[in-house]
């Protein structure tokens, strides 16, 4: 069994802790992570619930991987329902924390309720307890975690906490773990900041016993760690430029939404590019990247290491930037820079470094921004709203909205309700870029077609990493499409939906399916835990997740319409590049996908899917 | 005539000195140079062109021996790179 068969329920209004043993009928139903907590959370509370009340829940839930020795093995997950979305939320977060509260003993932490004052739960093994958090509260997440292993006198607890961002009710903060990492999306950090909860603290020395057969785990795992190192993406791509590397790429296929998706190729893209960040500053000699960082257990090592020039006007007055720190990954790097029409490296990553000391997704929020901007510049926001000049590519207004936004002052108070909300009131809710109040990320449909689909249709808002088509319509994984024909890209985002489900369920990392499939998968998840795991069982397993998704989001109130892009992705054609003339075209491709998926016009399932799924 | 040559990721090191913190260059080029024509000039290693675009129109390996270039276009190179 990969699983602790563990979980501990915290009510936050009664400041009791306990411990659960696992629903292990469902845990072979939903496997963990992502489809078992939803299946918990679905099963526990009011789809129609407020997500900032006592009466949402959120959990943080591993997977039976987590913990291992398979590579990536460092994967959990925060579940809810949205603050920004309002509908069901999964965000997965890489690093430690994951590993270290698999190897306490638990699979999964419920919270609910809501505690009357700042409170952190610390975990130390099968032990937990709500402590007093008043003298963190206020304190950005990079306090926090030092501060806490301060007081605890142990530099190998790991921490998730939120920022100021989430007690501040931004409806994109995030939960951030060991500093840099973060469950990101859909403001799963302020449903945590709205439970009082301010950290969870772990320390985990039990590990990770009872797999189910450890010789064949032991072949399985390395046979598909072997898979990674011998895959030209995940043992030298990845590991060398990491994701920024497709900066160059998506700008010359002319799918870089820019200035907030008026513009479909950002002419400073190579100033923000991965090999940009490998080239030394003509300030002071030194390359932006200093190095690649690897998540637990993980054997690709994506990560960056960045460190800023500390004569950098953003910085000149606050060395706690100065050294290294979590550098910009693709998505950062476009929401901040592209979507903004900025192109300064060095301010991108003091952006970066801010939405990671105080917990906000820098999609959303870079995203905001852009389409602040926008507003700025036809008139709708004036510099005394805002606070600053704010025309597209001023880096400094970049800077400004972000140390506002985190610490909820002036203007920053509008920008933290997302773009949705900000784009409503001032009257032009076409300029805001999402799906159902969430932002979409660095790919534009217009260009990549599959993706509008992808962004049309994820449960939890515009997203890429719910079916990421690119990796097929740009990068021919596993087979290559064109990425501007609809025809074929229904079957192919589902497909992409379900595989990703597994993996989102499994404790492992969804970038190692540039080298694996689910036939890599199932080996390890098959001699870890009870239970039969095929390739044909978790490819059913993720439809199953798909479709419960679906159905608490129709509970919740949403329907077919919101199944949609926003205009100027469907009208504005592309202005230049190889999809200059194109738009998206969504409405071809929807019914399509619902027929697909086993969904009637309406985009209900129909019994018999359900049925089949047994759901 | 006159094409655009990218190279990106690691393949950037077979471009000039001077062109490297572009990525790209200006060549002049005979007539029916083919894609293949082009990368063999750089020494860039064919197993490692993994993504080819022209004009940012995806070229497939079995195309690239027998595909000319034309005046005014632009020839991207990647290695095997993927992002998220």
């Amino acid at each position: 069994m990969g699983w602790a068969r563990k979980i501990l329920r915290v009510d936050l209004t009664s400041g009791s802790v306990k411990s659960e043993p696992l629903n292990m009928e469902w845990a072979q139903q939903y496997l963990g992570q992502r489809g078992l907590a939803t299946k918990y959370l679905v099963s526990e509370i009011d789809p129609k619930v407020d997500p900032l009340s006592a009466e949402n829940k959120m959990i943080m839930a591993t997977g039976p991987l987590t913990g291992t020795a398979a590579s990536t093995g460092g994967r959990y997950s925060v579940i809810t329902k949205g603050a920004l979305t309002g509908a069901i939320a999964c965000s997965n977060s890489g690093g430690f924390f994951g590993a270290e509260l698999k190897m306490a003993g638990w699979d999964m932490v419920i919270f609910e309720g809501r505690s009357p004052k700042p409170v952190y739960l610390w975990i130390q093994d099968d032990r937990a307890e709500l402590r007093d958090a008043a003298h963190l509260w206020g304190r950005t997440s990079w306090e926090t975690e030092e501060t806490i292993k301060r007081d605890h006198q142990d530099p190998q607890i790991r921490v998730a906490s939120i920022g100021r961002a989430g007690e501040n009710g931004v409806l994109f903060a995030c939960v951030i773990n060991d500093l840099h990492r973060a469950a990101g999306r859909s403001g799963v950090g302020a449903v945590m900041g709205s439970k009082n909860l301010k950290a969870v603290a772990v320390r985990g020395t039990v590990g990770v016993s009872g797999i189910r057969d450890f010789k064949a785990f032991m072949a399985a795992t390395q046979a598909a760690k072997k898979v990674l190192a011998d895959n030209a993406v995940t043992g030298q791509g990845l590991p060398k430029y990491g994701t920024q590397v497709l900066m160059n790429v998506i700008n010359e296929l002319g799918a870089l939404p820019t200035r907030n998706a008026r513009d479909v190729q950002f002419e400073g893209a190579r100033k923000i590019s991965a090999e940009a960040m490998h080239e030394k500053r003509p300030t002071d000699g030194k390359t932006h990247l200093v190095a690649n960082a690897a998540c637990f257990g993980c054997t690709i090592a994506c990560g960056r290491v960045s460190q800023v020039d500390p004569g950098h006007w953003s910085v000149q007055n606050s060395p706690k930037y100065w050294g290294a720190n979590g550098g910009l990954e693709y998505e950062a790097a476009w929401a901040l820079g592209a979507a903004d029409g900025i192109d300064d490296l060095e301010a991108l990553q003091v952006a970066n470094m801010i939405c990671n000391e105080d917990g906000m997704d820098p999609i959303t929020f870079g995203a905001t921004v852009g389409a602040a901007m926008e507003l700025y510049e036809i008139g709708a926001l004036t510099k005394e709203q805002i606070g600053v000049e704010a025309p597209f590519g001023s880096a400094k207004a970049l800077i400004e909205m972000a140390h506002m936004t985190a610490e909820g002052r002036g203007f920053g108070q509008e920008l933290a309700l997302g773009s949705a909300r900000l784009c409503e009131k001032y009257g032009h809710p076409d300029l805001s870029m999402t799906v159902k109040k969430q932002e979409f990320p660095a790919y534009d449909p217009r260009g990549v077609q599959g993706m509008g689909l992808t962004y049309a249709t994820s449960n939890r808002g515009a997203c890429h990493l719910r079916s990421y088509t690119v990796a097929s319509e740009v990068l021919g994984i596993p087979v290559k499409t064109d990425p501007h024909v609809t025809e074929g890209k229904p079957a192919l985002v589902k497909a992409f939906q379900d595989a990703t489900g597994a993996f989102d369920s499994s404790g492992t990392c969804i970038f190692t399916t540039f080298a694996w499939s689910l036939a890599d998968l199932a080996p390890q998840l098959d001699a870890a835990c009870e239970g039969g795991w095929t390739v044909e069982k978790l490819a059913e397993l993720g439809e199953r997740i798909w479709n419960l998704e679906r159905q608490f989001n129709l509970a919740a109130g949403f329907t077919a319409k919101d199944d949609d892009l926003p205009k100027r992705l469907k009208t504005e054609p592309a202005k230049t590049g190889p999809a200059k003339g194109l738009v998206n075209q969504i409405d071809k491709m929807k019914p399509e996908y619902y027929e697909v998926r086993g969904w009637d016009a309406a985009g209900v399932p129909k019994q018999e899917t359900l049925a089949r799924l047994g759901l | 005539m006159k094409v655009t040559f990218k190279a990106y990721a690691m393949l950037a090191d077979h471009l000039p000195a001077s062109a490297r913190s572009t990525n790209a260059l200006d060549v002049e080029v005979p007539e029916g140079t083919t894609i293949v024509d082009l990368i063999e000039r750089f020494g860039l290693p064919r197993k490692m062109c993994h993504l080819v675009l022209v004009d940012g129109r995806f070229v497939p390996p079995e195309e690239r021996a027998g595909r000319v270039l034309r005046d005014g276009e632009a020839l991207a190179v990647w290695p095997p790179i993927a992002g998220g």
